[in-house]
């Protein structure tokens, strides 16, 4: 298991590269990468994502940890980036590898509706009209509720 | 013990840690001895409901308990992912 935090960019290549390979007995990998989009109301300039630095770590190493034991993976990979980002910039990457496909595809899916509601990031939009804090959406709450 | 305040609710309330004395039992209790400092903290404590709190690093409600604590903290639903 393997959780970054991190400010600076990563490379999605290498780090899905170095996840899929050295796994003995894991039929399948599947990533999910997340890239800044923009703005609902468009004409995004740039985002910032704060996060509360003593807390995160351990917020996402426990999310880890429950899809590891959840779904009997081999191994999990999450990555999620701080600071300032602009359109097409990947935010977080998360890698899961288990003996079978749909293992891997839920867990991902776990890994990701934790990450929006559960880690402790917060997104402010930037445009030419000033800077809004991205709501969280009653649907992201929701989804927690199907695990 | 420290209080922290993330995203809006540290632009609201102006600065994102502070010191805190206080004798308050839980969260709530802590809560409303804020909202008496100071305006901004009534105006950023005014809707709970849009509040999430985390007691030593962990997310919790407004029920716990603040016994042997060293830090709270208070920030909107997060938006990670």
């Amino acid at each position: 298991m393997r959780v970054v935090v991190q400010e600076e960019p990563f490379d999605f290549g290498r780090e899905a590269q170095g996840f899929a390979t050295g796994h003995s007995n894991m039929g399948a990998i599947v990533t999910f990468t997340g890239v800044v989009r923009d703005a609902d109301q468009g004409g995004m300039d740039r985002m910032v994502i704060e996060h509360y630095p003593g807390m995160t770590q351990k917020a996402l190493e426990k999310i880890a940890a429950e899809a590891v034991s959840r779904w009997n993976l081999g191994d999990v990979l999450v990555i999620h980036r701080h600071g300032e980002l602009r359109q097409g910039d990947m935010i977080m990457m998360v890698a899961t590898a288990s003996r079978h496909r749909v293992n891997a595809f839920e867990a991902a899916e776990y890994l990701m509706d934790y990450l929006k509601s559960r880690a402790p990031f917060w997104k402010k939009e930037y445009t030419a009209d000033g800077a809004e804090w991205v709501a969280a959406k009653d649907e992201d709450e929701d989804a927690l509720s199907r695990w | 013990m420290d209080v922290l305040y993330f995203a809006w609710v540290r632009e609201r309330i102006g600065i994102p840690k502070e010191k805190v004395e206080t004798n308050a039992a839980t969260v709530m209790q802590l809560v409303e001895e804020l909202k008496t400092r100071e305006e901004r903290y009534e105006v950023a404590f005014s809707d709970l409901s849009a509040l999430r709190v985390a007691v030593d690093q962990e997310l919790t409600d407004f029920d716990a308990s603040l016994e042997g604590v060293r830090e709270v903290a208070f920030f909107p639903p997060m938006t990670g992912g």
